[in-house]
C-alpha cells in the first residue's frame, strides 16, 4: 500500500512538472518577448526595459523557470502588473468562492446522482428507470451557465428566495453558503446526470457478474446483493468520473461566476486576459492544474482503498 | 430427498425444459450430463429459483416436502443457502474481488440468522478448514488463491449450513487435472459425511462415471436416460448416450509413418519474463519456458501436455516465431525460427488456434479469412479463389461458404475454417494449440478424424498442444509432459500412458478420470 | 435486420434540422445578422421576425441559425482533430504495448487531462488573443487523449484475440494489422465517441463565446448572444431562453443519436437481440 502511494506521489511530481513546463513555455517563451507583449503597442523601449528587469526576464530560460518554480514553491506568485500587488494575495483572496464552490457542487453532484442512479440500476427497464434517463438525457445536454440564468430568472426576478448575484463574504457563513447555493446547484445538476447514468450502468454491469449469482445462491436477496457487493465494485468507475467532474467543475465554477457576479479566480483570471497581466494568468493556470493533479493523485489513492488488487503488500 | 417432477421451463415462450423428473436420496450424488445447451444448468437454476427473466417455470420440485416453484421469492432467500446450496463453473469469477474470503463465507452464516459477526467467523474459520483451506488467512482476498483454492471457498460457502442439497455446476470445468481430482474428492466427502445430496452437473462422462451413484443424461431439455450409473454407462440403451460415450473414447483412424527427418528441432530454449513490479524495482526474470529441447520428425504427431501456466502457450508463441527467446535455438527446416524469419520459412509453420469465435475477423468474409496467409507468398497466386475452394473441401466445407461470414457457422465449422486458412500455404508443420479444447465431444470426435484424415493424405507433422490426455493419446506418436517451464518427460505416448516414468507424469494421469478404467471395474462389479 | 432503436431516430431528426439550418445559414438567412439596425431594437416575435429581434435589432431566427454553423464548425473540426491525431497515438500505443512508446503515448494523454479546454483555451487567448480558431484548438486538444484512450482500449482487447495473432503467423506486420483489423473493429467504438466528443464540443464552445474566449464579434454564436442577453435577462428573458433551447436541443439530439448508434453499433447488444 505505501509502494503504492508512493508510486502515485512519484507521478503526481512528475506530472506537475510538465504542466509547469508547458505553461512557462507557453506564456514566457512562445510570445517572444513577454514584456512587450504585455505592454502592448504603446511601448516605449524604456518602459519595456524597465518591466523586463521587473520580471527578471534578463536571464536565461532555465534560469528564470527555476525563479518561477522556486518562488511557487515559497507561496511567491510574482507581482501583477496590473494591480501591482502579489498575486499569491489576490489568488488567495479569490479561491476562497472558486474552490468551495467547486466542492459544493460535487457534493450535490454526487448526493444527487448516488440515489437516481441507484433507483434506476435496481429499477431496470421500468417507467421509474424510463422516467430517470430521460431527465439525465436532458440535464447533460444543458449548458451550467445558461441554467443559472434560468435560476436566476425564476428563483432571484420571479420568486425572490436567493440574491441575484454578488457574494456576503465569509464573515457571514450562512449567508455566504447562501450565495453560493444557486451556482452550485446550476453547476451540478448537469453533473450529477452524468454522475447517474455512469452510476447505473456501472451498477448494471457489476450486477451481471458471477459473484452476484453466487450471493443470491447463499440466500441474499436482490436488494441485499446490490448493497453487499454490487455497489463496491461499481464505485471503481464512479470513482473514475468524479475525478473528470471536479476539473470540470472547477472550469465549470470560474465561467460561472460570471453569471453571478462573484468575485473568485474566474473574474481574476478573464481580466487577467483582457490587461495581458501574463503574470495572473500564468500562476491561476498552474494552480487550476495543480488543482487537477492533485485530484487526479486522490481518486487513485480511493481506488486502491476500494479495490485490493491494487495493494501491494 | 429432492424430487422433482414434470418440470418444464419456458423463456419468452421458448420451450428449454420438457418434463424433466429426476430424484435424488440423501446422501447420495446425482450426475446430470449433456451437451452445451441441453438444459443442465437451467434445471439447476430452476430448482435454485434464480431464473432469467421472462422464465416460467411448471411442474414439481420438491424438497422434501417443500415445492420449491411454489415458494415467493422472500422464502426462497430463506431457502439458498440455508438448504440449498449451489456452487459454478467459473471459480475466477465467482467471488466479490473487493471481499475478503472470510467474509464472504461468514455472510452466508450471517444472512441466515447467525447474529453476531465474530461467531459467524468463527464458524467461517472452520469451514475453511474443513474444505482443506487450512493455511489460508480468512483476510485473503480472492485475487491471491488459486483457482482452485478459490473453488473451495465457493464450496466452503456454500455448505456452510450443512444444507440438504449441494448442486454443483461444472464445479471443475475450469481447473486443472490434478486440481480437478482434489475438488471431486473434496465434494465426495462432503457428502459422505454430512448426508447431503449433490447434484452434479458436468459434461464430463468420466467425471461422472466416477463420482456419481446415479446418472440422467439430457439432450434437448429432456432427460433420455437415467438410472444407476454403471447400468447407465455399460448399457447404454438410448442412442444419444452411446453416441456420446463412444465420441468421449473416440479413437481417430491413423495410420502414421514418422520418417527420421527433423522438420522443428528446439535447443536448450529459455523465454524469460520481467518479474513483477515491486515499487520501483521489478523482482527477478521469470522463465516461462526453461531450459527445452525436443524435436519434431516429417511426418509425426507430437503431443505437448500441460496443466495451465506450465508454459505451453510461451513455447508455442516462440516456435510460430512470434517473440524472441532469451537463449537457446529454434530451427525449422534448417532455418533459425526468430521473429524476424523470412516469410518463406514462416508459411511452413501455421497454427490452428482454441477458440473457435475469436479466431477470425467478424468483419471479413470466409474467402478473405482463408486466404490471408497467402501474405507469406512472395506474390498472391492467380488461382488463389481455387484454392481457398480447395482448402474448404478438404476440411469439409462447401466451396460456396466462402462468400459467407464466420458468424454464420458453428463452433466446429468454425474450426474447419481455422484449419483450412493454416492449410491454404501447404505448410509441413501444423501447431494445434488447444484446437479441440473448446469443442463438444461429439465435434471433438469430428474434427479429431479431419485432423488424422489431412495428415494420412498431407504428411503433415502435428505438434499437438493439450491439456486434455485422452485426446491427447488418441491422437499423437510421442508426447511431451510440461511442468512449471521444463520438459519433465518424453517418449512414445503409449509408453509414457502406460508407464509414466516422472512422477509428475504419474499425478496427472492419476488424476485424469479415464473412461476405461471405470469401465473395467464397473464390468467387474456387474458380472 | 436490426431495429432501429427509437433514440437514435429522435437524435438524428434533430440533429437533421441544426444542421439543415447551418447549411440554409450559408445561402439564405431571414435577415443580415451583421447589420446593426437600432430601429428594429427588441421587437416581439412574430411578423418579420419571427423569434424577435434583440438590443441590436439583429433577427433572432437569423442568429440561431449562423450560430448553428459556427457551433457545427467548432466541434466538428475539433472532433477531427481529436480523431487524426488521437487515434494514430492509440494503436501505436497498443500495437507496442508495455514498451516506451506506449508509456510516452498515455503519459502525454495524462498531462493533457490535466489542462480542461477552458484552461487550454485561456492559455491560447492570453498569449493570442480570443478567437474562434482557439477554440478549435483548445477543444480539439482535450479531445486527442479521449480518442487516444478508447481507441487504444479498444484495440488491445483485440490483440490478444486469436485472429490478430493468427495475422501475425500470416507474416503481417503490427502496422497493417493495425489497419487492417484493429482499426475497421473499433470503429463502432471511435464513432459513438465522436458523436459524445460532438455534444461536449458544442457545449465548449458556447461556454468559451460566453466568456468571451471563443468565436468574436460580428460572427454570431449562441454562447455570445447568451452574454449578450445577460444584462436584458429581466425584461426580456426570451433573448437567454432561446439561445439555451437551441444548444439543449441540439446537444440532446447528438447524445440520443449517440446511443442509438451504440445500441446498434456494440456486438454485446446485438448478440443479445439476435
Amino acid at each position: 500500500m505505501l509502494r503504492y502511494i508512493l508510486s502515485r506521489l512519484l507521478s503526481l511530481c512528475l506530472s506537475l512538472i510538465a504542466a509547469s513546463v508547458v505553461i512557462f513555455g507557453v506564456i514566457e517563451v512562445i510570445p517572444g518577448d513577454p514584456a512587450a507583449f504585455m505592454l502592448g503597442l504603446n511601448a516605449t523601449d524604456a518602459n519595456i526595459a524597465a518591466l523586463r528587469a521587473e520580471l527578471g526576464l534578463d536571464g536565461t530560460v532555465v534560469a528564470r523557470y527555476w525563479g518561477w518554480v522556486s518562488g511557487m514553491m515559497t507561496g511567491d506568485f510574482g507581482i501583477s502588473y496590473t494591480y501591482r500587488v502579489s498575486v499569491s494575495d489576490l489568488i488567495l483572496d479569490r479561491i476562497w468562492i472558486s474552490l468551495p464552490l467547486a466542492i459544493y457542487a460535487l457534493i450535490l453532484s454526487t448526493l444527487i446522482a448516488f440515489p437516481i442512479g441507484l433507483i434506476a440500476a435496481s429499477a431496470r427497464g421500468t417507467l421509474a428507470d424510463y422516467g430517470i434517463m430521460g431527465g439525465t438525457q436532458l440535464g447533460i445536454a444543458v449548458p451550467n451557465f445558461w441554467f443559472a440564468m434560468l435560476l436566476v430568472l425564476l428563483f432571484a426576478v420571479n420568486l425572490r428566495w436567493f440574491s441575484a448575484g454578488g457574494f456576503a463574504g465569509w464573515d457571514n457563513p450562512a449567508a455566504a453558503v447562501k450565495s453560493l447555493t444557486l451556482p452550485a446547484i446550476a453547476l451540478a445538476l448537469p453533473q450529477a446526470s452524468i454522475l447517474a447514468r455512469v452510476m447505473r450502468s456501472a451498477l448494471l454491469d457489476t450486477l451481471g457478474q458471477d459473484y452476484i449469482r453466487t450471493a443470491r445462491a447463499k440466500g441474499l436477496t436482490r436488494r441485499q446483493a446490490v448493497l453487499r457487493h454490487a455497489l463496491r465494485n461499481a464505485m471503481i468507475p464512479v470513482l473514475t468520473i468524479i475525478g473528470l467532474q471536479f476539473s470540470f467543475l472547477l472550469a465549470g465554477a470560474i465561467i460561472i461566476e460570471n453569471v453571478f457576479f462573484l468575485p473568485g479566480l474566474g473574474r481574476l483570471i478573464f481580466q487577467g486576459i483582457t490587461q495581458r497581466d501574463l503574470i495572473v494568468v500564468e500562476s491561476v493556470t498552474m494552480l487550476l492544474v495543480f488543482a487537477v493533479i492533485l485530484v487526479t493523485f486522490l481518486v487513485d489513492i480511493a481506488y486502491a482503498a476500494v479495490d485490493p488488487r491494487l495493494r501491494r503488500r | 430427498m429432492i424430487r422433482v417432477d414434470r418440470l418444464s421451463l419456458a423463456i419468452h415462450g421458448t420451450p428449454i425444459l420438457r418434463d424433466v423428473s429426476l430424484s435424488i436420496p440423501k446422501g447420495q450424488i446425482f450426475g446430470l450430463v449433456g451437451e452445451s445447451g441441453s438444459g443442465k444448468s437451467m434445471t439447476a437454476l430452476s430448482l435454485m429459483q434464480l431464473l432469467p427473466a421472462g422464465a416460467k417455470a411448471t411442474g414439481h420440485a420438491l424438497l422434501d416436502d417443500t415445492d420449491l416453484l411454489t415458494r415467493t421469492e422472500a422464502q426462497m432467500c430463506g431457502l439458498r443457502g440455508n438448504d440449498l446450496g449451489m456452487i459454478f463453473q467459473e471459480p475466477m469469477t465467482a467471488l466479490n474481488p473487493v471481499q475478503t474470503i472470510g467474509d464472504q463465507v461468514a455472510e452466508t452464516l450471517l444472512i441466515h440468522g447467525e447474529s453476531s459477526r465474530a461467531a459467524a467467523r468463527k464458524i467461517a474459520r472452520d469451514r475453511l478448514d474443513r474444505v482443506g483451506l487450512q493455511h489460508v488467512a480468512m483476510d485473503r482476498y480472492p485475487h491471491e488463491l488459486s483457482g482452485g483454492q478459490r473453488q473451495r471457498v465457493c464450496i466452503a460457502a456454500a455448505v456452510a449450513l450443512s444444507p440438504r442439497l449441494l448442486i454443483a455446476d461444472e464445479p471443475t470445468t475450469a481447473l486443472d487435472v490434478t486440481t480437478q481430482a482434489q475438488i471431486l474428492d473434496l465434494l465426495r466427502d462432503l457428502v459422505a459425511r454430512d448426508g447431503m445430496s449433490l447434484l452434479l452437473i458436468t459434461h464430463d462422462l468420466a467425471v461422472v462415471a466416477n463420482m456419481a451413484d446415479h446418472v440422467a443424461v439430457m439432450q434437448r431439455g429432456e432427460i433420455v436416460e437415467q438410472g444407476p450409473t454403471a447400468d447407465v454407462l455399460r448399457l447404454q440403451r438410448h442412442p444419444y448416450t452411446r453416441g456420446l460415450f463412444a465420441a468421449s473414447a473416440h479413437q481417430p483412424d491413423r495410420v502414421t509413418t514418422p520418417r527420421p527427418d527433423v522438420l522443428l528441432s528446439v535447443e536448450n530454449v529459455i523465454r524469460t519474463y520481467p518479474g513483477p513490479r515491486t515499487g520501483f524495482t521489478r523482482a527477478a526474470p521469470i522463465a516461462a519456458v526453461d531450459d527445452v529441447s525436443f524435436q519434431l520428425h516429417k511426418g509425426e504427431s507430437l503431443g505437448l501436455v500441460g496443466e495451465s501456466g506450465c508454459g505451453k502457450s510461451t513455447l508455442t508463441r516462440a516456435i510460430l516465431g512470434l517473440d524472441p527467446i532469451q537463449s537457446g535455438a529454434i530451427s525449422a527446416f534448417g532455418h533459425p525460427v526468430t521473429p524476424q524469419m523470412p516469410n518463406t520459412v514462416r508459411a511452413g509453420i501455421q497454427v490452428v488456434f482454441q477458440d473457435p469465435y475469436g479466431s477470425f475477423n467478424p468483419r471479413w468474409r470466409v474467402e478473405k479469412l482463408v486466404a490471408e496467409p497467402f501474405h507469406l507468398l512472395p506474390e498472391r497466386p492467380r488461382d488463389a479463389r481455387d484454392r481457398v475452394a480447395d482448402a474448404l473441401a478438404a476440411v469439409g466445407l462447401s466451396a460456396d461458404d466462402m462468400h459467407k461470414y464466420p458468424h454464420e457457422f458453428s463452433g466446429g465449422q468454425r474450426q474447419r475454417i481455422a484449419i483450412a486458412r493454416a492449410l491454404i500455404t501447404h505448410p509441413r508443420i501444423l501447431v494445434l494449440d488447444e484446437a479441440v479444447s473448446a469443442l463438444d465431444v461429439s465435434i471433438r470426435a469430428q474434427i479429431l478424424d479431419l485432423l488424422a484424415d489431412l495428415q494420412n493424405r498431407l504428411h503433415l507433422s502435428y505438434l499437438f498442444i493439450s491439456h486434455d490426455l485422452t485426446v491427447v493419446r488418441s491422437i499423437t506418436d510421442r508426447v511431451l509432459v510440461m511442468q512449471a517451464g521444463k520438459i519433465v518427460e518424453q517418449g512414445e505416448t503409449e509408453q509414457v500412458f502406460t508407464a509414466p516414468a516422472h512422477p509428475y507424469t504419474q499425478s496427472l494421469l492419476a488424476a485424469a478420470p479415464s473412461l476405461d478404467t471405470i469401465m473395467e471395474r464397473s464390468d467387474a462389479t456387474l458380472v | 435486420m436490426n431495429r432501429v432503436p427509437t433514440s437514435f431516430l429522435i437524435g438524428a431528426a434533430l440533429s437533421v434540422v441544426f444542421v439543415a439550418a447551418a447549411a440554409l445559414s450559408f445561402l439564405w438567412t431571414p435577415h443580415d445578422v451583421t447589420s446593426l439596425v437600432i430601429a428594429n431594437r427588441l421587437q416581439p416575435a412574430g411578423g418579420d421576425f419571427v423569434l424577435g429581434t434583440d438590443q441590436f435589432g439583429r433577427d433572432l431566427l437569423s442568429m440561431l441559425m449562423v450560430g448553428a454553423r459556427t457551433s457545427i464548425a467548432v466541434a466538428l473540426v475539433a472532433v477531427g482533430i481529436g480523431i487524426t491525431l488521437g487515434v494514430p497515438l492509440g494503436l501505436a500505443a497498443a500495437a507496442a504495448r508495455g514498451s516506451l512508446l506506449d508509456e510516452v503515448i498515455m503519459r502525454g494523454n495524462d498531462l493533457i487531462f490535466a489542462f480542461p479546454s477552458l484552461v487550454i483555451a485561456i492559455l491560447i487567448t492570453a498569449v493570442y488573443g480570443p478567437s474562434a480558431t482557439n477554440a478549435i484548438i483548445a477543444i480539439g486538444i482535450f479531445n486527442i487523449p479521449v480518442f487516444a484512450r478508447v481507441a487504444r482500449g479498444g484495440a488491445l482487447s483485440l490483440w490478444t484475440l486469436d485472429y490478430v495473432l493468427a495475422a501475425r503467423t500470416a507474416g503481417k506486420g503490427r502496422l497493417r494489422i493495425s489497419a487492417e483489423h484493429i482499426l475497421p473493429n473499433i470503429a463502432n467504438l471511435l464513432i459513438v465517441q465522436a458523436t459524445i466528443q460532438f455534444s461536449l464540443g458544442v457545449l465548449a464552445e458556447a461556454a468559451l463565446s460566453y466568456v468571451g474566449l471563443g468565436a468574436q464579434p460580428p460572427l454570431p454564436s449562441w454562447g455570445r448572444m447568451l452574454s449578450d442577453a445577460q444584462t436584458m435577462i429581466y425584461s426580456h428573458p426570451m433573448l437567454a431562453i432561446l439561445p439555451g433551447m437551441a444548444i439543449v436541443m441540439m446537444v440532446l439530439g447528438l447524445n440520443l443519436m449517440g446511443d442509438g448508434l451504440r445500441d446498434m453499433l456494440d456486438p454485446r447488444l446485438r448478440r443479445r437481440r439476435q
